[in-house]
């Protein structure tokens, strides 16, 4: 690629920004914060199009020494993983700062750099190399995160903010264990690329893998350790939300599926009953839980931790439908349930108010908010058509091929999803308010709509056209299948752990083609990225561990 | 027995701090109390100096004295490290003995006799020098705990740190007398090479290697004899708490590594287990009990007992190492520790209510409303002393950790990391306090930070290490590294 430090830019640039609020009074700090923003997401962008799609390297790689003994090393770079969570985190800042532009009164000029030094150390969390560079950013993000909810959060904010710290915390520092454990097991280096391609004994990758997953599952999160969530997202303010719920949980997911999968095969597999058992209660306990909310924030926390269960069920399919799903579900996830944020939050300025019972019927005074609203939950209950039906899909296809009985209890998630958004729309856009309770409402103004446009433009386009997404991280993704099933892919194939009843690959593939023709209309290209899975699948099976790069481009032949 | 003029000059920095504590002692009373800023701008001076020779000293081991003095870039890393940490005590003396109406001229005097006897800690090659320079320490410090001579408390804590000091000097004393009578010398190669010529399991050099082992553990503060701590910490004048927590901790550290690494280095297996005991006790208790803290300097004095179990964690690590990364980590442990402690003293020391020394927790509420420039810096140091990268403190746990990994004791690792999560409760309920709380009534006399060009150097120091060393540690980390090369 070019010589320019994308990556570098990227990151540094917010923080430089940062510290610039800092020294600014309340009303330019929410001007440059604006303009930082936005400059990172101008320059985040070109990587959309300089991505080349054929690899499953890493690319726009930067490197220089940062500690000399132990070889620790400022190293970055993005494949087709983290390339779309780098640009789902550049859209969404713009729009954190965007919707806190009024409800933010006190510390401007904090709150500002608060969220701008989240977002240099969020990218750099998505394009970290080294593992010791990965945990500084890390564990960076906590403080920010944690004055976010405790200095501008609701009224139980102290309780949530230290809660949020210390589960975050405790998860993490058994992180800190791992990658030193990792760094004299896999060759006395921090570099995560050398450290996927070691192999670890069956022992060690078993505590290993306990110790990655306290910090992943705890901020995925996963179903056990999921209580600071709700606290947490309540008592945040709107941005802070949209943060934790967008990008810091894609962490938590992102973690698995760059350490956990590739550097620890085996007790990824050896624990894959365990994390689907988890994952599936969590989707069905989340969607319980939602259902049962009576405000709003909650609805979405417990919303999220059902749709994340299907994020985490998905990589631990170890198949390609099943991850690629999980990737996307985490883009996904991001977009709708910021969105769905953003609306509770423009509704509370309105109201002071985040329960169901006090925003009943806002069509009639806001028709354009409730508009807005309706497309989310319907995105959000994985409407054909929307992006997390694309998501949804492919990883209930991916655990299909593992077990059809846990395909069934997963899909209670999505039927229970479609219960309490529904039931959530039918009160708050279209219920009977009571008589006094018939406000003046302010609709949607210029900026509000500028927040929640984009990420309406996202849903429509990922879900009709999910193919660019799939592309890119197609050679990543089989990188990682290839890891986990080494050699003889025949014999430890996941088709082949299916029992013989079972469609084969094509079939399954041809029932992926059926069911997008239904979901997307009219999208030619929506249909090409399942139909030109479907060979491909059986045919990693063959070639596995070689390059990617055949069949990407034969996928690319046929889009056209 | 030999004596050059050379050796002197090998010895020139600890003469030239001695001779400015002399000249500080007698110009104190002769000069008019507006001229006494002088002192500190003579004590700044020679150390200033003092750093330039010792920088020059950075070098393979020389023996001066007949041994009694080894002159090499392990001592030159301590020393340089005191300067620093005796620099910013005096810094922030200036501000807060004229706060405290405190105008002892002598002070600085004792501080810099404090300084002579931490400088001969650390390059001393033979225990009874190694001996010679605890006790100038420690009665240097005894004098300045109880400067505060109109309150109790300040007396109270100077008289228990002299019974126990000298309680433990005893001990140390009798540990020396047992270790001759097993080895037959005091010098820590003759040491090392009579033990490396005995069986291990000698009961004599058993009890000596104990002895040692309490005696030191005084002065770094390690459980179970750290009582002294909390009541000394708070007693005493805050400058001289912070003095006492960084510089008379690294001094210790200093003399500890080289007596146990250079001297007793061929009963590792023996001195790894004891501190293997010492520093779990150390992380448990000073953690759990700092959670219970409402003063912030008894509050900080249980994170300063945490932390030299954290460095401790080093100590057992080079105990079962062949190479250096465990002292090494040691090292940059405690230098990175002077940072954000010294920090966080200077500002507990200046925020002042009514005059007075605002002192609880309770006093920093919606500080970062009225000053949020002491709040942020609060803040930094408080998220370092929990280990949070990007900052400092981090940097020093993880090369702990590390070579607790090398060494196989994950599980060391594991329970250590673990406390530090819990440390991370009681520092950030300052944080909290801080950002989070309103202040209950404003009209009620708020603290405030008494602020002053020398305490903005010293709180500027501080912070600049926290953040430079935190995001670019590597100069820190090789310098430590080249420092204990000169180990043998």
């Amino acid at each position: 690629m070019t010589g320019f430090p994308w990556l570098t830019a990227l990151i540094f640039l917010p923080l430089i920004g940062a510290v610039a609020v800092l020294c600014v009074k309340d009303t330019s700090a929410r001007l440059i914060a604006l303009a930082v923003a936005v400059t990172d997401l101008l320059i985040s962008l070109p990587l959309w199009w300089m991505f080349d799609v054929s690899s499953g390297h890493m690319q726009f790689m930067e490197s220089a020494v940062w500690i000399s003994s132990p070889p620790i090393n400022y190293r970055l770079g993005l494949d087709g993983i983290s390339l779309p969570l780098v640009l789902m985190t550049t859209v969404l800042m713009p729009l954190c700062i965007l919707i806190s532009w009024r409800s933010i009164e006190s510390r401007v000029q904090s709150f500002m750099a608060m969220l701008l030094i989240m977002e240099g150390a969020m990218i750099g969390v998505f394009s970290a190399l080294d593992f010791v560079l990965f945990y500084v950013f890390w564990e960076a993000m906590l403080i920010p995160m944690y004055l976010l909810i405790g200095v501008w959060g609701g009224p139980n904010r102290l309780y949530a903010a230290i809660k949020f710290f210390l589960y975050t915390l405790t998860g993490s520092v058994l992180l800190l264990v791992a990658i030193l454990v990792l760094y004299f097991q896999g060759g006395h280096t921090f570099d995560i690329l050398q450290l996927s391609q070691g192999t670890y004994s069956k022992s060690l990758q078993f505590w290993l893998f306990l110790a990655l997953f306290a910090a992943f599952a705890v901020k995925v999160p996963m179903f056990p350790f999921h209580t600071w969530l709700p606290d947490a997202h309540v008592e945040a303010p709107t941005a802070g939300s949209v943060i934790l719920a967008s990008i810091l949980l894609k962490m938590g997911t992102y973690g698995f599926v760059r350490f956990s999968l590739p550097m620890l095969p085996d007790a990824s597999q050896a624990f894959t009953p365990l994390m689907v058992v988890l994952s599936i209660i969590a989707i069905i306990y989340g969607a319980y839980m939602a259902l049962a909310q009576a405000d709003l924030k909650k609805l979405i926390a417990y919303s999220s931790v059902s749709h994340m269960g299907f994020v985490t069920l998905g990589l631990f399919m170890f198949n390609i439908q099943g991850i690629e799903g999980a990737v996307m579900q985490m883009v996904n996830h991001g977009i709708t349930t910021g969105g769905l944020f953003l609306c509770v939050g423009m509704i509370y300025e309105r109201t002071h108010s985040r329960q169901i019972a006090d925003n009943i019927g806002l069509t009639k005074p806001m028709p354009r908010y409730a508009t807005f609203l309706v497309i989310f939950a319907l995105s959000s209950l994985g409407l054909p058509g929307t992006n997390s039906f694309v998501g949804e899909f492919m990883i209930l296809i991916g655990t299909f091929l593992w077990s059809k009985i846990a395909t069934a209890f997963a899909s209670l998630g999505i039927i229970l999803a479609a219960a309490y958004m529904l039931w959530m729309v039918q009160r708050v856009a279209f219920g009977v308010p009571a008589p006094h309770m018939l406000p003046k409402l302010r609709d949607v103004n210029l900026r509000e709509a500028v927040t929640l446009v984009p990420l309406v433009v996202l849903i429509f386009a990922i879900g009709l056209f999910p193919n660019p997404i799939l592309t890119r991280m197609h050679p990543s993704v089989e990188k990682v299948i290839a890891r986990v099933f080494p050699s003889a892919p025949e014999q430890v194939s996941p088709v082949s752990r299916v029992d013989p009843f079972l469609p084969s690959v094509e079939d399954t593939a041809s029932t992926t083609d059926l069911v997008f023709d239904q979901g997307t209309n009219n999208a030619a290209q929506g249909l090409v990225s399942p139909r030109s899975q479907g060979p491909r699948t059986p045919r990693r099976l063959v070639d596995a561990g070689g390059e990617g790069g055949f069949t990407s481009s034969e996928a690319e032949a046929r889009s056209r | 027995m030999t004596f050059s003029v050379g050796d002197l000059f090998l010895i020139l920095p600890e003469l030239l701090v001695i001779t400015a504590a002399c000249i500080v002692f007698v110009l104190d009373p002769v000069l008019r109390p507006s001229d006494k800023d002088g002192l500190v701008w003579l004590s700044l001076g020679t150390l200033a100096i003092c750093m330039g020779l010792t920088a020059s000293q950075m070098r393979a081991p020389v023996e001066v004295f007949n041994g009694l003095v080894v002159i090499d870039a392990y001592g030159a890393f301590w020393k340089l490290l005191l300067y620093f940490v005796t620099g910013l005590t005096i810094l922030l003396s200036h501000s807060y003995l004229k706060e405290e109406r405190l105008y002892f001229g002598e002070y600085y005097g004792f501080v810099l006799l404090a300084l002579s006897g931490m400088m001969v800690m650390v390059s001393a090659a033979d225990l009874l020098t190694i001996y010679l320079g605890t006790e100038l320490m420690s009665l240097s410090l005894y004098v300045m705990v109880g400067l505060k001579r109109s309150e109790p408390r300040s007396l109270e804590a100077s008289a228990k740190y002299f019974v126990l000091g000298a309680f433990s000097s005893g001990i140390l004393l009798y540990g020396i007398s047992l270790l001759y009578g097993a080895t037959g010398s005091t010098r820590l190669p003759a040491i090392a090479a009579a033990i490396a010529g005995q069986s291990l399991d000698d009961p004599l050099l058993m009890f000596a290697t104990i002895l040692l082992a309490v005696g030191f553990g005084f002065n770094l503060a390690v459980v179970p004899f750290h009582m002294w701590t909390p009541d000394v910490y708070q007693g005493a004048p805050t400058s001289v708490t912070a003095f006492m927590a960084v510089a008379s901790k690294a001094a210790s550290f200093g003399a500890f590594l080289r007596v146990f690494i250079e001297g007793l280095g061929g009963l590792k297996a023996n001195w790894s287990a004891i501190f293997l005991l010492l520093c779990l006790a150390t992380l448990v208790l000073g953690n759990v009990v700092a959670l219970v803290q409402t003063n912030i300097k008894r509050m900080l004095a249980y994170s300063s007992i945490a932390h030299a179990g954290y460095a401790l964690i080093g100590v057992v690590a080079a105990g079962r190492l062949e190479n250096s990364l465990g002292i090494a980590s040691v090292l940059l442990y405690l230098a990175l520790y002077t940072f954000m402690t010294f920090g966080a003293f200077a500002i507990a020391a200046m925020l002042r209510k009514d005059g007075i020394e605002g002192d609880e927790i309770q006093d920093f509420t919606g500080l970062s409303k009225r000053q949020p420039v002491a709040a942020l810096l609060m803040l930094i140091f408080m998220v370092s002393l929990a280990g949070i990268p990007p900052t400092a403190g981090f940097i020093g746990k993880f090369y702990v950790f590390m070579s607790a990994v090398e060494a196989g004791m994950t599980w060391l690792a594991v329970i250590a990391l673990i406390f530090a999560a819990v440390s991370a409760y009681y520092y950030l309920r300052v944080v909290m306090v801080m950002y989070m709380r309103e202040p209950s009534d404003v009209a009620d006399g708020a603290p405030q930070l008494v602020m002053s060009p020398t305490l903005s150097i010293v709180l500027a120091c501080a912070v600049a290490g926290v953040v430079i060393f935190g995001i670019y540690p590597n100069p820190l980390v090789q310098l430590a590294m080249q420092a204990v090369l000169t180990l043998k």
